[in-house]
């Protein structure tokens, strides 16, 4: 039976068709590598390698002191040529190191080491996990080894194959191929064992049937697991709406999937285990769709980390037509990219390059309070009043209105006949309600010092 | 806040962006195909039939005054934007929705320049002067009728007989619901030379009443309204809380037979259908639209049996228009997680 979250969602043309049957493809290595020290949710890296250093892949080269983050590692071998800011795919500039390929791609010392998960203690995978770096892969890169470290009791992991974001196919071909499927049946085990939890499901939108069939069948001598298809529904892969779907249960406003003791992973974070435990293999590799009606070849591409849009696109055959955005990861949630010199990162899920006549976005006008935001939003909130609110700063009505509940989804700017920006509203309240929280609590803080 | 930057460049690091211009804004990058316009012009769309049956059935002047009411809709808008400098937008179809129902919620017989003051009354005074599309708190259309029915009460009461001729409304009124209210089943039965309900529901339900321009044909009106219910504009829910709010109402005050009169009499099915449903003056969460759709009935019937005028649909719109914000204020959904976690251990 298919499953589904209760409220909202909306049905944007899947875009699929580009690159749906193209198999993953490896590129030969890049001259040159890009690799920002910030890549994942959390305080960003301190580079630990300096200009004229030879590293080789997957050596570390970046690292924190912060709970919060993920280690970084060279995805080729080769000499550090610059250690600079240099521009980003996610935010304007953040520190990078360049390495200039030596052309050997040689491992660093003790990689790959092979591991027999089935021996490891669940400290010992969230250990090798932590080392690896691994981040979620669906764009929100939270650092893995702490989302595994719960600290509430979790019963249920969930792998989000949704793959909801038009035009994006790389999780479904990671759930179509034999080498890929093998490893996300590994380490779905293994996060379980990690988790200690004994009920496993898999979502997968009903527009992926391949996928379905295969995974039945590659799970179907793991009972704990079950392969669950959901109705084909924008944003069927958010966190709180895949729990929803699998479990029926609802995460509470501000609240995390753990507090209904859930887990929540990408497919492409679950091969990243299996490497990472396996294999010992550092996160220096992932799967990106290159895709849009003004790519030459659309591809599923496995890219190194640090590999420049630009090359990826010209490895792809160029653009057949100018472009009038080139946007990291999907279009309903990806960031419009100004420029192309920016690298693939662990959260770069897509390279896609749209059209004028695909991305019509139209001309803003004055809402006319049709309500079809309203029915969109799978979070239950008011965009359309969200967005008239933080028009005209009204931060407080803002926050009355649960604006922080927001999960920027963007099913409402795309239902809204008025055209109005809403997400862009309502990021800006968002921004400006958390900094005026800051803010007071500062203030409180400062008064409770004073006592 | 601009959405779009187009051409934007940072730095040095912007060589490529030259080139290939690219646009940058906030997501998503998709849209639907749904416009403002697209929604108007459909609904336009399914007033015609209803319009084009009181034109074939009242004759010319019932023509006249669509056109005219349009006509200086259109012209006021384009007038006021014009003066105020603002974008011109009598191209969305939504002055000629006003100035189109406008005219079909009065008497066909209507002095054509009264239309005009009816359709300034509705684009100026209504609408535009509150800002224009979006923000008008009430019905423009039904401002227009209730600024013209104080102004002209007579021209306002003033009904095409069923056999063409132009009758007062005066005691033996000739408006179905004017002939049930002064004189109950027989002044209604007379009316339509009928001697059972089935005649009178027949002649209800393919138009062939006294009333105002565009509001008899029931069948029509009911298939524009599916329509729009079929392209996902209109939410089924309002007009059929709306009518049957009505029908059981006055089956409990009269009976059945009365209440299935009712409901396709007066302006309740052009009301319910076209007028309760617009976007902009009613709520804007389906729960909120179901209050409205309520209250609107029962100030109907409220009017109809208690009130002076026999019919009250316009006024029970109007009156349920200022509770929109409110009803806004008290019914919001329920924001995700929220009832679950009150439930929770």
């Amino acid at each position: 039976m298919l499953k589904t979250f209760k409220r909202g969602g909306v049905h944007p043309d899947d875009g699929k068709i580009y690159a749906k049957d193209k198999a993953i493809e490896t590129p030969a290595i890049p001259d040159q590598v890009v690799i920002p020290m910030s890549q994942h949710f959390g305080a960003p890296c301190t580079p630990t390698v300096k200009v004229g250093d030879h590293v080789k892949k997957g050596q570390l080269i970046g690292t924190s002191d912060a709970f919060l983050h993920a280690d970084i590692h060279a995805s080729i071998s080769g000499d550090v040529v610059k250690v600079a800011p240099m521009p980003h795919n996610m935010m304007v500039k953040c520190m990078a190191v360049v390495i200039k390929s030596d052309g050997k791609d040689e491992w660093a010392d003790g990689i790959p080491q092979e591991r027999d998960w089935t021996k490891l203690e669940s400290k010992e995978i969230i250990e090798l996990i932590k080392k690896a770096g691994v981040v979620g892969c669906g764009g929100a890169t939270f650092p893995a080894h702490v989302k595994f470290t719960p600290n509430k009791p979790v019963d249920t992991f969930i792998v989000n194959g949704a793959e909801c974001e038009p035009y994006l196919t790389c999780d479904y071909r990671a759930m179509v191929e034999d080498e890929y499927v093998q490893k996300l049946v590994t380490g779905v085990q293994i996060i379980m064992k990690a988790l200690g939890v004994h009920q496993g499901y898999i979502g997968i939108e009903d527009n992926k049937p391949e996928a379905i069939a295969k995974l039945t069948e590659a799970f179907k001598d793991i009972p704990e697991v079950t392969v669950q298809p959901c109705v084909t529904k924008y944003p069927q892969g958010a966190e709180k709406m895949m729990i929803e779907a699998m479990t029926g249960r609802q995460v509470e406003p501000g609240g995390l999937p753990m507090n209904v003791g859930c887990v929540v992973s990408n497919v492409g974070t679950v091969i990243a285990v299996t490497d990472a435990v396996c294999h010992g293999i550092p996160f220096i590799s992932r799967l990106t769709t290159v895709t849009g009606d003004c790519i030459k070849e659309p591809k599923n591409l496995n890219l190194r980390i640090g590999t420049l849009f630009q090359e990826v696109i010209d490895y792809c055959g160029g653009f057949s037509q100018t472009p009038d955005r080139v946007i990291g990861g999907g279009p309903m949630m990806g960031l419009a990219q100004y420029q192309l010199d920016v690298p693939i990162t662990k959260g770069a899920s897509g390279i896609l390059a749209l059209s004028p006549e695909k991305c019509q976005v139209g001309e803003e006008s004055p809402c006319i309070r049709c309500g079809r935001c309203v029915e969109a939003c799978p979070m239950g909130l008011i965009p359309s009043q969200l967005s008239i609110f933080s028009s005209c700063q009204a931060w407080d009505k803002c926050m009355e209105y649960g604006v922080m509940n927001c999960v920027e989804c963007g099913s409402c700017v795309y239902t809204c006949p008025a055209k109005r920006n809403i997400v862009q509203y309502i990021r800006n309240a968002k921004a400006q309600c958390k900094a005026m929280q800051r803010a007071a609590q500062a203030k409180a803080d400062a008064q409770k010092a004073k006592k | 806040m601009s959405p779009e930057a187009k051409g934007q460049t940072i730095g040095k690091d912007a060589k490529d962006m030259q080139e290939l211009n690219l646009t940058v804004s906030s997501s998503p990058h998709v849209r639907c195909n749904e416009s403002i316009p697209k929604i108007m012009w459909n609904v336009v769309a399914a007033l015609v039939p209803a319009a084009a049956f009181g034109v074939y059935y009242f004759g010319a002047n019932a023509l006249l005054n669509m056109v005219v009411a349009v006509v200086s809709a259109v012209i006021f808008e384009f007038l006021w934007e014009k003066a105020l400098h603002k974008k011109v937008t009598i191209t969305d179809g939504s002055a000629v929705i006003t100035g189109l129902l406008l005219a079909m919620c009065c008497p066909p017989s209507l002095p054509w320049w009264m239309s005009i003051v009816g359709s300034f009354l509705a684009i100026v005074v209504c609408k535009q002067s509150m800002g224009g599309l979006g923000y008008n708190l009430f019905n423009p259309a039904h401002v227009g009728r209730a600024g013209l029915m104080v102004s002209w009460p007579i021209a306002m009461t003033t009904w095409t007989n069923m056999d063409g001729s132009a009758a007062v409304n005066a005691v033996a009124g000739p408006t179905p619901l004017n002939a049930f209210k002064h004189g109950g089943q027989d002044a209604l039965f007379n009316a339509f030379n009928a001697t059972d309900w089935g005649t009178v529901y027949q002649q209800m339900f393919f138009g062939m009443r006294s009333g105002s321009a565009g509001e008899t044909c029931t069948v029509l009106l009911i298939l524009g309204g599916l329509y729009l219910i079929w392209r996902g504009y209109v939410k089924w829910q309002v007009p059929v809380v709306m009518i049957a709010t009505v029908g059981v109402l006055t089956a409990i005050i009269y009976s059945p037979n009365v209440a299935v009169f009712e409901m396709m009499a007066g302006g309740l099915i052009i009301g319910a259908f076209f007028m309760a449903t617009d976007m902009v003056t009613a709520p804007i969460t389906l729960k909120g639209q179901i209050i409205f759709a309520l209250g609107a009935g029962l100030i109907t019937v409220l009017i109809r049996v208690l009130g002076g005028y026999p019919e009250g649909v316009c006024y029970s719109i109007l009156l349920m228009n200022t509770l929109t914000p409110l009803i806004d204020r008290l019914v919001k959904p329920t924001v995700f997680g929220e009832v679950k976690a009150k439930g929770a251990k």
